[in-house]
């Protein structure tokens, strides 16, 4: 901070007890909008930055990795959840208590009849594109919240599972619903978790 | 739609936020740093405009200046930190000081004297947040940032006069 050499200004402290809630503006909705807006920016920022819709798509996913890897310590300890012993109990988990508390939705959880390790969770509503209309011109390959992605791969994995996380649908490109999909790729060795009970 | 992003999660953001301004090529040497402190202040600018033009009508009508920067100091802080500043004072000649006693990007820092020099980088982005909200107020200023001991700062706002 640079100030004048000579003369050093005064600086009064003000009284300003202020009510603990304001009345001018709800925080909780300018909590969100900061978030959303500025995940915006940062989109915006990396498409500046990468001329290629892939590596701004890796871009997003690493950093969301990054997120989710220091994200689930947090999560664990506000949720208080019980240790889970199948995947779909995961996958509701992700749904139902992770997405809610941190997006505030709920996406509803399906399972690939065929595959006991393949969930999607499809979101009706995606708080993160609320300010987003279209994909931006010429980034039609854009995957705009694969952020997302990298969250949860990140989570799962300080927990000990690998998982595949892409989006299989997304509204921005003409979808009908935003659909990530998630495949466990290892076996959850159960004799193990019984064990450890 | 109910609240959503707390704090960690946001700060969990900016901190992918600083990394990706000192990525794709800049970051290195003094050029670098300040190439990736622009990009944090534009970045921080538009989130602020963005969030000031989403108020509720009511919001705006702030009679004095001093109740717009108040405003930065309860609202906006409670917002992005989920608490208020610790001090604000003026020279009532258009110059305010926002003060953070343990600034909530700066406390994930290590603490000590060489780590100073990093600290810009996680001030930038609110710098620009500050000067973009005022700016959709329709107040233009110009917003610096400085650190003392970790991991306290103060802000500093200098309005402009037409």
């Amino acid at each position: 901070m640079s100030r004048p050499g000579n003369r050093r200004p005064e600086y009064h402290k003000i009284d300003w007890h202020l009510p603990a809630i304001s009345s001018s503006a709800s925080a909780h909705s300018m909590n969100r909008d900061l978030f959303v807006l500025t995940y915006g920016a940062l989109v915006a920022q990396l498409c500046k930055d990468y001329e290629k819709d892939e590596d701004v798509n890796n871009y997003l996913d690493k950093m969301g990795y990054g997120i989710g890897i220091r994200l689930v310590e947090d999560f664990l300890a506000r949720s208080c959840v019980k240790k889970c012993h199948s995947y779909s109990e995961i996958a509701d988990l992700i749904a139902q208590v992770a997405f809610k508390m941190y997006l505030g939705i709920t996406p509803s959880v399906t399972r690939n009849e065929s595959s006991r390790n393949e969930f999607s969770l499809i979101l009706d509503k995606n708080p993160l594109v609320e300010f987003v209309e279209e994909l931006p011109a010429g980034r039609s390959s854009l995957c705009y919240c694969n952020l997302l992605c990298g969250v949860i791969r990140g989570a799962l994995e300080m927990i000990h599972l690998t998982a595949d996380v892409t989006f299989l649908q997304d509204r921005l490109k003409g979808d009908k619903v935003t659909e990530i999909g998630i495949t466990f790729l290892k076996k959850l060795e159960e004799k193990k978790y019984r064990r450890k009970k | 739609m109910p609240a959503m992003a707390d704090e960690t999660l946001f700060q969990l953001l900016h901190t992918q936020v600083v990394a990706a301004a000192y990525g794709a090529g800049r970051g290195s040497g003094d050029e670098g740093l300040r190439a990736g402190l622009t990009v944090l202040e534009g970045m921080g600018f538009r989130v602020g405009q963005g969030l000031a033009e989403r108020l509720p009508q009511g919001a705006l009508a702030f009679r004095e200046e001093l109740d717009t920067i108040k405003f930065l100091c309860r609202d906006l802080w409670g917002a992005v930190f989920g608490k208020q500043t610790d001090n604000l004072r003026t020279n009532h000649q258009g110059t305010y000081i926002l003060q953070d006693n343990n600034f909530p990007f700066l406390t994930q820092m290590a603490w000590g004297q060489q780590y100073l020099e990093e600290a810009p980088k996680f001030l930038a982005f609110t710098c620009g947040l500050l000067r973009g909200t005022l700016s959709s107020l329709g107040i233009e200023s110009s917003v610096t940032a400085s650190v003392t001991s970790l991991p306290a700062c103060k802000f500093q706002v200098v309005i402009q006069k037409a």
